[in-house]
């Protein structure tokens, strides 16, 4: 077990094409740090200072962070974390 | 041949080609159409303008396309109504409605965008265009796509109107209801878009789309007779359509088709879901995401991603935000239709119940001119209004019955 982030395509260029990688739990923040072991060039693109970017949303289980702990927020075994860049437009 | 030279990262300033591409690699800001604006001062006066179809298409130069536009020919240049019946009820001396509800085709301003989103695409190459909406997009790609022929996913979220839904499946697009709100469909969509090689306008495409909203900027200032109101109320959901008004109006300043630019902007919220006019109120750049609950569905987006340049636009401007409960924006939808004979959806409701608290505690002042942007038609969202209009009269077909009605009303008319 372990926990699934879907990769967006503008990211896809560091993960070298792949849309879904694995990594292995902890907080929001240390997973960044850990897929930038792997891929990197990932940390730097949606984080600044410790901080998820602006135009960076962050899901777990479907959920937006900024409804749980923020970077904080717990990652479990089985979870699934999705990279979103913020998308505007469809208001209406 | 157009004008634009690039697109460029907001945040970062790295400039990209022109590219069905939305988000800048590197620090995953927005990406926004950068134009040549020499060139365009060179060949675009009022008199060029004034002298095209009166469409959104006459302010092309200022538009994201190489070739000719190629749908939206009835789009645009809706009227601009000079409010004098409300203007009295709210107590202010000049006051416009800029009147989308009479769009062609679909009835809302996102006719605007999506012409200019589907134009882009027939350029691009793609043969199928998709969409996240909570109705209206959905309405405008529904109708606008099947006229360029072009294949269409429209993506709703499954709790909207019937009404809504019933004005999209119309046009036989590939409709698909998602089980969650507009944010979980967009993050869905978002993925779709990664896998996909389709056309979503308000995605891959969002960068051209959203200029389109600038043409009901330019058409204000044109209708005022080339001059830029005191202040400009705009409904949010995204932030979008504030932002690009905005952008209208700089480069209409900057190429000279105005002369002055005083204008306050100022954003509408409904209070079930008002992240960008929190923000503004509390004086901080950090929009809070929420949980929508308004009647407002079309401004229910709670995680808005063009927020942050929103509250930039208001503070630059020295504008403000008002928010409002779903009381008040019921009441503003039946004060603009009583006083003005415009029925306005819900976001109309928001924007005109917003400008009334603004001119109460004066941040507008009752005697500058004001224009509020009507974005939807109310038939649309009649369901919103259940329970709240007055009564039918309901009589026997003899005039005994009526006129026992009569004696009710407040009837001053002559008999014969």
């Amino acid at each position: 077990m372990s926990v699934k982030v879907r990769i967006p395509t503008p990211l896809q260029r560091v993960t070298g094409g792949k849309a879904e990688v694995e990594t292995a739990p902890g907080k929001v923040i240390d997973i960044v740090g850990a897929l930038d072991k792997a891929f990197p060039g990932i940390a730097e693109r949606i984080s600044e200072g410790g901080k998820i970017r602006r135009f960076v949303n962050i899901y777990v289980n479907e959920e937006d962070i900024r409804f749980l702990q923020g970077e904080n927020t717990a990652v479990k075994d089985g979870d699934e974390l999705s990279i979103v860049p913020a998308i505007a437009g469809g208001r209406q | 041949m157009g004008y634009v030279k690039a697109l460029r990262c907001r945040e970062c300033s790295r400039e990209y080609p022109v590219e069905p591409i939305y988000v800048c690699e590197f620090c995953f800001g927005p990406l926004e159409v950068v134009y040549d604006y020499e060139g365009i001062g060179r060949v675009l006066d009022r008199r060029r303008i004034e002298e095209r179809p009166k469409n959104l298409w006459r302010y092309r130069e200022l538009l994201p396309i190489d070739g000719e536009p190629r749908v939206g020919f009835n789009s645009g240049f809706t009227p601009l109504l000079k409010a004098d019946n409300l203007a009295k009820a709210l107590g202010v001396r000049e006051l416009y409605i800029k009147d989308d509800t009479v769009m062609h085709p679909t009835l809302s301003f996102k006719d605007r965008v999506v012409s200019v989103a589907l134009t882009k695409a027939l350029e691009f190459g793609f043969d199928t265009v998709a969409c996240a909406s909570t109705g209206n997009l959905a309405h405008s790609v529904s109708a606008l796509g099947a006229r360029s022929g072009l294949k269409r996913f429209v993506f709703i979220p499954a709790s909207l109107e019937q009404s809504k839904i019933t004005a999209s499946i119309v046009y036989s697009p590939n409709l698909i209801a998602v089980d969650g709100n507009y944010d979980d469909v967009n993050r869905l969509c978002s993925e779709i878009a990664n896998k996909y090689k389709w056309a979503f306008v308000n995605i891959n495409i969002r960068p051209y789309y959203a200029e389109g909203s600038k043409t009901l900027g330019f058409e204000v200032l044109e209708q005022l007779g080339w001059k830029a109101p005191d202040n400009v109320v705009i409904p949010c959901a995204s932030g979008s359509l504030l932002t690009k008004i905005w952008k209208s109006f700089k480069e209409a300043k900057m190429i000279g088709l105005i002369d002055a630019l005083p204008t306050k902007v100022f954003a509408a919220q409904a209070t079930g879901c008002s992240p960008i006019v929190a923000a503004i109120k509390k004086g901080t750049e950090v929009i809070r995401p929420v949980k929508p609950d308004t009647v407002a569905k079309s401004l229910a987006i709670g995680n808005p991603a063009d927020g942050y340049y929103a509250g930039a636009v208001v503070r630059e401007t020295g504008g403000g935000g008002e928010d409002v409960s779903d009381i008040e924006l019921i009441g503003a939808i039946k004060l603009l239709a009583a006083t003005e004979g415009v029925f306005a959806e819900t976001a109309g409701g928001v924007t005109l119940a917003a400008t009334k608290k603004l001119v109460e505690d004066g941040r507008i002042d009752r005697d500058s001119s004001t224009v509020v942007c009507i974005t939807g038609n109310g038939l649309k969202t009649q369901e919103a209004l259940a329970g709240h209009t007055a009564t039918v009269h309901r009589i026997k077909p003899n005039l005994a019955s009526f006129e026992d009605v009569l004696k009710g009303i407040s009837h001053k008319g002559e008999v014969m």
